[in-house]
This record gives structure tokens, sequence and C-alpha cells, in this order.
């Protein structure tokens, strides 16, 4: 049978235009010259213009494309990433899909029930209790009554709020919300789910079993999962296949590691303009690679791990420097620091105006978790003068096969390393 | 090749006379809850409850009485003034509640509608169906007043022997409430300046609605014409004579009142299921 391999969604040919500006003036006859078009059966006089969707440059049409013919196909059971930077019309494109808003050109078919999860908790009343607001919801994500009651049981287990469910949820605290809400989500039974970036909130355990939750539906009933998220760590534990969108286009689709690699690649180059000590001294790059020599945001656990710094200065770059990589867990915590002072590096001159560094890293043990990067220049021989750069880079370190992470990995209980050890 | 079946489609035309009431049949729970959700919160931010709606047309009704009738001294045939006020603003305040509360259904739901598909008109109609209930709540204060009327004063007032058309009557009044209401939350979405039509719009159309100013008083100074085509006019005239036995009401005005609420709710859905495509990106 072909049932695992027939397309579900096609995706043809579409297209979204937006009017900039100050929506109100000229509306009036705007709307009176399409309707003229319209007829005189002439084509809609505003939909031939229109420029690519660029945010930093300033455009001279009042009308953008969001998205310009897009086209792709997703199989039955296949979990889609769709990732981009701010801007590049990926919620746009999941709007269109979740039918909350019609494209301007285009057409998108699709075999079943398509629902959306761009936003958890949707319809939530606060006066409400936990069961009604249950109920509610369900009916809005498109559940019948019927199906709720069948599931509610389920449903209360899942978002272990059981204690709370008679509670009016203005007294639930916003994480208890955001379980209950994905609860219900994660009960609907839908041949396509649309799903944007919902797992942001909710602390890491919840986030991992709400991909968990992702990955049975999509493994397990042969449903269909589209994705779009920034976190590259969910995106590569979910998806099988991605496209990247810039600009409103497709620029590639192909299976989620080339994507991912292809995206971050042109992601780090872009930043290049850091600068130490008001600009004296400059990050021209600064680069992960994990043991493949791949530029990666994501590092297996109890795996080697590279980081290559590019500095450039203006004049000729001097020798005596301090250069350190500290590595943080969230936005305060300083975990962990890669001194070229503390093991006595050397940090040679090679006399021109820019000086590559590559820190090697045997084998990472962090814990598998989200983690920061801040750079940090001493100048040694000017009093210890110091400047920094936060949050230059972040990476995701997740668990490989050696070793056994369950969700049940907390720094407050196992401490934020985990050493190389041996029992005998 | 069976590959080019496809179930269902998004475009970006849709065929303006497909209503899709399969669709809002199968959202008919949604319906239900949403109803529930506006009964369940309703009293939950009020100090006084559900006395603001009975405060509300007892108050107006006893302002109406001492300035019309007794200070302009309108005559109100052989009914109370009070009682005729009352009923008067009683069913009134249900069309006007369904105008009201569906014309802003856009932009008061922009957050949900932005966020999750549903069809649409589900919002509104669940805003006709639980305004059933503060009509309910007032029509149980203008029952305790006619009763008291009919056993404590010789007003002799009784009710028509078509009393048990008056739900029907409600129909009505709903209907053109949601049409109404539906066309002009379609048009607020791109015009904001609607919403103070509405607010300023609708008192006006009180007065010529025959809610403090009974027909004959219009046939006598010659003005039919400025009640003639008003649909409402006739439904507080017919809600009158139902529930008073008081008032003239003519084969043309309730022919007129259902053709008009009809066409007014056709229309209105044709219009709202057009706009609530594209809205999200104009609101």
């Amino acid at each position: 049978m072909m049932k695992q391999q027939d397309v579900i969604l096609k995706v043809e040919n579409v297209s979204k235009q937006y009017r900039l500006g100050v929506v109100g003036t000229g509306t009036i006859s705007h709307d009176f010259n399409r309707l003229l078009a319209k007829v005189t059966g002439k084509e809609d006089p505003y939909l031939k213009i229109g420029e690519s969707n660029d945010r930093s440059t300033k455009g001279t049409s009042e009308y953008v494309w969001a998205l310009k013919d897009i086209n792709f196909e997703v199989k039955r059971g296949e979990i889609l990433g769709i990732i981009g930077k701010n801007g590049a019309g990926k919620s746009t494109l999941l709007k269109i899909l979740s039918k909350v808003t019609g494209p301007t050109t285009g057409c998108i078919k699709y075999n079943g029930r398509i629902a959306s999860l761009l936003e958890v908790g949707t319809g939530f009343h606060p006066e409400m209790t936990g069961r009604e607001n249950i109920f509610l919801n369900g009916a809005i994500l498109g559940m019948t009554k019927k199906e709720i009651s069948r599931k509610l049981d389920e449903i209360i287990e899942f978002s272990g709020c059981e204690r709370y469910v008679d509670t009016p949820v203005k007294r639930y605290s916003s994480g208890m919300k955001v379980r209950l809400a994905f609860a219900v989500a994660a009960f609907l039974e839908p041949d396509i789910l649309v799903v944007d970036e919902v797992l942001a909130v909710g602390d890491a355990e919840f986030q991992k079993k709400a991909i968990g939750k992702m990955q049975d539906i999509s493994s397990q009933a042969g449903r269909t999962v589209l994705f779009v998220s920034h976190d590259m760590g969910a995106i590569q534990n979910l998806c099988t296949k991605c496209i990247l969108l810039e600009s409103g286009k497709v620029v590639l689709e192909d299976n989620t590691n080339k994507v991912i690699s292809f995206y971050l690649k042109n992601k780090i180059t872009k930043n290049n303009n850091y600068e130490f000590f008001k600009g004296n001294l400059f990050l021209k790059s600064f680069k992960i690679f994990n043991k493949n020599k791949n530029i990666v945001d994501l590092v297996l656990f109890d795996s080697p791990l590279v980081f290559k710094v590019v500095i450039g200065s203006k004049k000729e770059i001097l020798n005596d420097f301090i250069f350190e990589i500290k590595i943080k867990s969230d936005k305060e915590n300083i975990l962990s620091t890669f001194s070229t002072y503390l093991n006595k590096y050397k940090f040679h001159s090679n006399g021109g105006f820019s000086r590559e560094l590559t820190c090697e890293i045997d084998s990472v043990s962090l814990i598998p978790g989200k983690y920061y990067i801040d750079l940090i220049i001493v100048k040694y021989m000017e009093d210890g003068k110091l400047s920094s750069l936060s949050d230059v880079a972040n990476f995701n370190v997740i668990e490989s096969n050696n070793f056994i992470f369950s969700n049940k990995i907390k720094p407050v209980y196992h401490g934020n390393f985990i050493m190389k050890y041996n029992w005998k | 090749m069976e590959k080019e079946k496809w179930l269902f489609n998004i475009s970006p035309k849709n065929n303006t006379f497909n209503l899709n009431l399969k669709e809002v049949w199968q959202y008919r729970d949604l319906l239900m809850l949403f109803v529930k959700r506006d009964v369940i919160t309703l009293y939950k931010q009020t100090i006084l409850g559900p006395l603001w709606y009975l405060i509300q047309p007892l108050f107006t009704s006893v302002i109406f009485t001492l300035v019309f009738n007794n200070v302009a001294g309108i005559k109100t045939g052989g009914i109370p003034p009070f009682l005729f006020n009352l009923a008067g603003i009683t069913t009134w305040n249900y069309f006007k509640e369904c105008l009201v509360a569906t014309s802003d259904t856009f932009k008061k739901n922009e957050q949900i509608f932005g966020k999750v598909y549903f069809p649409r008109i589900i919002m509104p109609m669940s805003i006709v169906v639980s305004s059933l209930l503060k009509f309910a709540i007032q029509l149980f204060i203008l029952i305790c007043f006619y009763l008291y009327y009919v056993f404590y004063t010789n007003s002799g007032i009784r009710p028509s022997e078509f009393l048990f058309l008056f739900p029907v009557l409600i129909v009505f009044m709903g209907m053109l409430g949601l049409g109404l209401g539906m066309i002009i939350s379609s048009m607020v979405t791109k015009y904001r300046d609607l919403t103070f039509l509405v607010s300023f719009g609708i008192q006006l159309l009180m007065y010529i609605s025959l809610v403090v100013i009974p027909l004959s008083l219009f046939q006598k100074k010659g003005v039919e014409w400025l009640v003639m085509y008003n649909p409402m006019g006739y439904i507080i005239e017919m809600a009158r004579f139902l529930l008073l036995n008081e008032g003239n009401i003519s084969k043309f005005g309730i022919a007129y009142t259902v053709i008009f609420s009809v066409l007014c709710l056709l229309f209105g859905t044709v219009i709202f299921n057009k706009t609530e495509k594209t809205f999200i990106d104009t609101i």
C-alpha cells in the first residue's frame, strides 16, 4: 500500500501580500480601483506591485510580499520543520495553513482535518475553572463535547493539574496554565497538526514532555506535523524534513541536518559587527564545530567540541591579551571558562590585522540543555583593562546514547556537569 | 491517478453564497460552550451582579414615564404609561444588546480569531443566544409589574390570545439584530469610525421604533413615514400587542418585518463570511 507515502498536504504557489504603513487613508480609493478592475475583468492593479519582504531595507512600494510563490508537499506521518529568521514569513505561512487568514494568490490542498496550535490556551477565560476551560479550549480547537468528555481524564492527568481542576484559571501560575492548555492540544486528533513556537514557554521538563508527545502523535498515530521553531534543538530532535524560509521564499528544502547547518552558517557569518574596546578590536566570527567539522549549534553530550574565534583589529594585534570564553547556563550563571591565561597559552600575534583562535574541548560534560557564550578580552599590560561581549552565540547540548538522560535530570539535583567516570 | 483528489482546499476566493452551514453545525458544541461561558462569567465581574439588568430598564421606564407621559403628555391608550414603556424598553433592549454586542465581533475577538480557526459566525450567534439570558431577567421584572397591574389595579389589561407567538417575535428580533450586527462588524474592520455611529445611531433609532411614542401619535401628526420602513417599529408594536393587547398590527407590517429580517440575516452572513478570511490583516 502507498499509505505511508501519500501526500497529505500540498502548497501551490502561495503568496501573501500585506500593505505597509498607516492603513486607513486611501483604502476607499484602493478598494474602488480594485472593484473597477474586477468589474471590467482586469487583473487586480495592486497585485502587480510589491517588493520582497526585507525588514532592514526601506522599500518604495507600500505593498510587500510576506510570502512569494511558496511550493512544498508534506507526506502522511512526516514532521516538517519550518525555520528562518524573524520576519521570514514563517508565522504568515502558519496563519494561512490554519485558515486564520487567506492567501493572496495560490492554494493549499489537503486531505484531512487541520488543527493549529499557534498559541496555547486560546480562549481561556480566567473566571472559569480548569475543567470548564478544557471544554471551551477543546471546542475552539475543533473537538466536540463528546470527544472531550471521553478524553477528559487523560487530559487532566497529562496536565498534572489534578488538584486545581475545579479552581478558576486566574488562580493558576503561568506554568500551570500552559500545562493545562498543552494537555488539551495534545489530545486533539487531527490529521495535520500545525504548531508554532508554543514550546518556548514552560520549563525544560515540560518542553521535553511536549516534544515527546508530538513524536508520539506522528510515529504512532501516523499524523502529520508542521512545526515552526527557533530552537534548533527541538527541530533536530523532532523533524525529518525541513524548509528554510528567507524573505518570504523557500530557500532550501531538504533533510533536517542539511537545512539547519546551511541556516546556521549563514546566520553566523552575518553577525560580524561585535566590538571590543570601542571598536579597536572586533569579533569577526564565532563558530562552533562538532567532531565532523560541521558548524552546529547542537552538541552531543560526551562528544568533542571546537570553538573558533576570529578577532579583527584596526591596527596590528599585539601579544598582551588574555582571551576568555565563558559558558553560561542562562543569562546570569557562569558555569565554566576557557581562558588563555589559566592554561598559560601564549596569545601569539601573527603580525596581521586579524587573529584566529581555536579552542578544542575533548568531551562536553555539560548536561543536556541550552547554553550561552560570553567573550572577554583583558589587556594584560594596561592594568587588566577588560572588555566583554555577552551572548555572542548559544548552543544546545543534547543527550547521547552513551548516557541515560531522562527528563528527571535537572541542575538542581544533579549539577550542571556530569564528569567522565567508570565504576569498578 | 487518484492522487489529485483533494478533500479540502484553501484558496484566495470562495463562493459568495457558500454559507458553510455544515461546518457551523459541526461546531455547534462550541456555540453552546461560548453561551455557557457568557452565562457563567456574567455575574462574576460586577458587584450588583444581575441586579444591573433590572435597574437599567426600571430607571429608564421611570424617567421616560415622567418626561414623555407626565411632562410632554403623550397618551398611551388604555395602558398605564409605565407598563407601556417598560414593555417597549424590555423588548428593545434585547435587540439593542444583540446589535451592539455583535457589531464589534471582529474587533473584540481579534486575539482568538488571530490564533485559531473556527467558523467565525459562531461568535455572534453565541452572543444572540446568551443575550436571551439578560432578556429573560428583564422579562421577569416586566411580568412582575404586569401581574401587579392585572391584580391590584383595575386598568383592565390582559394579554392577547396570540401571546404564544411571542417567542417567534423574539426569533425575528434576534435575526434582525444578528444580521445588522454582522454587517456592521464586517465594515468596522475597515472603517473604524462606524463604532461611534452604532452607539449614537441606536439611540436615535429607539425614538422612531415606537418604544416611547406610540404609533397613533405618529399617525396623528402625519409623520407616519418616519416609522413605516423601520422593522423594529413593527416588532415593538407587535410585542406590545401580544403582551398588552394594545396597538394596531397590519399584514404589511408583519410581511415587511419577516422579509426584512430574513434578507438582513442572509446579507449579513454573506458579508461576514467574506470578511472573516482576511480581516485579521486589516484590523
